[in-house]
């Protein structure tokens, strides 16, 4: 190349850097958000929240293309198949939640243990290790999508294994990066004060941890494998996610509504002990059909069956604690996305997941869009509400703790997208559940399960309008993500009025 | 003001939290090494891999109300018969390419996975494979070419072309033979295998 051509792609680089940087500075003023109102945690908080909020809008993208090759195949087809657009989709899914609590704990650290964070900048340096691994794998999804059938695969672009598809290098990675958020939780709590807050935080995080390399290992045997991936998935969403969200809300609670901490950390050890009793051994009811012995279907049957009680408990506890405090509080979008947090979670997780637990139904439902519609809703129920109730939280501290109300003049705008969002997710759950009924009479009952049943069941009638209806209600929750975000953006601009200052009673 | 009583204390559910976690936990380590060892290849539960020598069908018991595989006489593969460690090797390369090829996120295995394409729990013994005779043929070119021989079974979705080499195809086959022989617990119910009478 010679110079002249060198120095014109050098000045276009410089050019498109300025410009780049000069939309910042536009978008900045525009936001005018003041981070001197955050202590350098909460500046950390924002990164990973910010990281979440792209990531959540991703997971939605690639959903509404996989909803639509459901209408029609041939949409995209060799470009980005289903299984790219899929895996994107719940890949980007998983990895927002974590995004979202990493940056709930990171909020809250300094409050909670009443010192500043130990390795603050080892934490900033893990959250930009993170985000770079992150989009090295997205766009290796995306780009180079499939391997053959060797090692090299696995470790360099996805382990086709669901929920955890990450390769090898990235599943180092993300455990070195979860040491370091270990190390920071546990030296900022050991330096400031302990609490039943940071003592149920520190085990579960040590749980999260320690279950994730449960699921690096390649096995030929696929019964045994998929018994492993199974500690991760199941060990994760039903039982250490679901502690931590309880950790996130106790933490909300008190500072949103002013519940005494000993209210609030009594109900957490309750929940813990139900979680836990309930959720370690419920991971049975993924032991039904897999090769694993018979033991499994009872075993799995009962204790599954018992994991919506500590969800029914979570009800009454936030509704009790709101009605306690006669639902007095400054921030109305974070309070009502708390609630809607709880029975998202009981029908989503509890309700849902039940009805399909029972190994006598979930011989016909296993493997169905049954379960799609379990997982849409108690996704979304349990961990997708409680992050964006955060995320009210964080901005209100951002503007300064201002007044954040329903009869504000804007207030509209989080109203109509807690409605899209809760309205849109529920939609499509109704519709994946009507594709999943038919699924389990005409595909498993009637059909006995072969190719020919199956594409009997997706070619009905009941089936194709229920896909329809599906992308319907993604397209509303999209339009809900999306008044969100400029909510988010906007909410308490100009506003003057403080928040009235809780206090704990 | 009344004393808080034991069962509604901190103290006490604190205590509770520790204990019912680390019991379960318990029971739960106990019954991973039983349920290993139950289910390790050549186990009564999953065979060894040198199953794929043999004809595999599923039938259903009327004693057990359930569907059970049956391991018949020799039925070799490709006509050829493995000793255990190629046929290790070869469900290998199958079972690593259906990862690297992310099966998953379009198809089901033993019931998991995504729900674009059919369930591969017991393909091999899928009628839809027409005759017995005819079966690895017709699956090794479907593997390496879907496109041209789609079953679609009127529904228009076609499986894309993933680049499947004649040996990887082999070696899918060779998994898909002996995931079938898994004693699943009846999973899936009903089902009618290319070695049924109508």
């Amino acid at each position: 190349m010679n110079t002249s051509r060198l120095n014109g792609v050098m000045q276009n680089a410089a050019a498109l850097g300025e410009k780049s940087r000069a939309c910042l500075n536009d978008f900045k003023s525009w936001v005018q958000l003041d981070s001197t109102n955050l202590s350098d945690g909460q500046q950390l908080a924002v990164k990973y929240f910010t990281v979440a909020v792209i990531l959540f809008f991703a997971q939605i993208l690639f959903g509404l293309l996989a909803a639509t090759q459901f209408i029609y195949p041939s949409f995209l087809y060799e470009i980005l198949d289903f299984n790219v657009n899929r895996m994107i989709h719940i890949n980007a899914m998983i990895v927002w939640m974590l995004y979202g609590f990493i940056g709930c704990v990171y909020w809250f650290l300094e409050d909670e243990s009443g010192t500043e964070i130990v390795g603050l900048k080892l934490g900033n340096i893990a959250f930009w290790v993170l985000t770079g691994a992150v989009t090295v794998v997205v766009l290796v999804y995306l780009l180079v999508q499939i391997g053959p059938g060797k090692d090299s695969s696995l470790w360099f672009i996805n382990e086709g294994r669901e929920y955890i598809e990450a390769p090898r290098w990235a599943d180092i990675g993300i455990v070195v990066v979860m040491l370091i958020f270990f190390y920071n939780v546990v030296a900022t709590f050991s330096k400031g004060k302990w609490s039943g807050i940071a003592g149920v935080l520190t085990l579960d995080l040590v749980a999260l941890a320690g279950l994730y390399v449960a699921g690096m290992f390649y096995m030929t045997n696929i019964t045994h494998e998929q018994y492993w991936w199974w500690w991760v998935i199941h060990l994760w969403v039903e039982a250490t996610w679901e502690v931590l969200v309880g950790v996130i809300m106790a933490w909300s609670l008190m500072k949103l509504l002013g519940v005494r901490r000993k209210i609030i950390q009594t109900w957490l050890y309750i929940e813990v002990a139900l979680m836990f009793g309930s959720g370690i051994l419920g991971l049975g009811h993924h032991y039904f059909w897999i090769g694993t012995p018979e033991y499994w279907l009872t075993i799995g049957g009962f204790f599954s069956a018992l994991e919506p009680i500590p969800l029914v408990a979570m009800v009454v506890h936030a509704v009790y604690d709101s009605g306690t405090h006669a639902f007095k509080n400054g921030n109305h979008p974070a309070l009502a996305w708390i609630i809607a947090q709880a029975f998202g979670n009981f029908f989503g997780a509890g309700v849902w997941g039940f009805m399909h637990t029972l190994p006598q139904i979930n011989l016909y439902t296993h493997g169905t869009q049954w379960s799609a519609s379990h997982g849409h809703l108690a996704f979304f129920g349990a961990y997708a509400t409680i992050n964006i109730a955060f995320f009210y939280l964080a901005i209100q501290h951002w503007r300064g703790d201002v007044w954040m109300g329903g009869g504000s003049q804007n207030a509209w705008r989080w109203k109509w997208a807690l409605g899209l969002l809760n309205g849109g997710v529920l939609g499509m759950t109704i519709a994946l559940l009507i594709a999943g009924y038919e699924q389990s009479f005409i595909e498993r009952a009637v059909e006995g399960s072969t190719w020919g049943g199956y594409f009997t069941a997706q070619n009905h009638p009941s089936f194709q309008s229920a896909m329809v209806w599906r992308l319907f209600f993604g397209t509303i929750t999209f339009a809900g993500f999306i008044l969100l975000v400029w909510d988010l953006l906007t909410i308490g601009k100009g506003e003057t009025r403080k928040a009235p200052e809780i206090i704990e009673s | 003001m009344e004393e808080t009583p034991i069962w509604a204390s901190e103290s006490f559910w604190k205590k509770t939290a520790i204990w019912v976690t680390a019991g379960s936990f318990l029971i739960l380590v106990v019954l991973t090494m039983d349920t290993l060892t139950k289910t390790s290849a050549g186990s009564k539960r999953v065979p060894a891999y040198a199953v794929i020598n043999k004809k595999v069908d599923y039938q259903y018991d009327k004693a057990l109300h359930k569907s059970m595989p049956i391991i018949g006489e020799n039925e070799f593969l490709f006509g050829k018969e493995y000793t255990e460690e190629e046929a290790r090797q070869l469900v290998d390369l199958g079972k690593k390419t259906t990862q690297a090829k992310n099966c998953m996120n379009c198809h089901t295995l033993l019931g998991n996975g995504a729900y674009f394409a059919p369930d591969l729990t017991k393909a091999w013994l899928d009628k839809g494979w027409i005759s017995k005779d005819m079966r690895e043929d017709m699956m090794v070119k479907f593997l390496m070419d879907p496109e041209n021989n789609a079953r679609t079974y009127g529904s228009n979705r076609k499986m894309p072309n993933l680049k499947i080499t004649e040996q990887e195809a082999k070696g899918i086959i060779a998994f898909l033979k002996w995931m079938s022989s898994i004693d699943t617990n009846g999973f899936p119910y009903n089902f009618k295998t290319i070695e049924a009478e109508d």
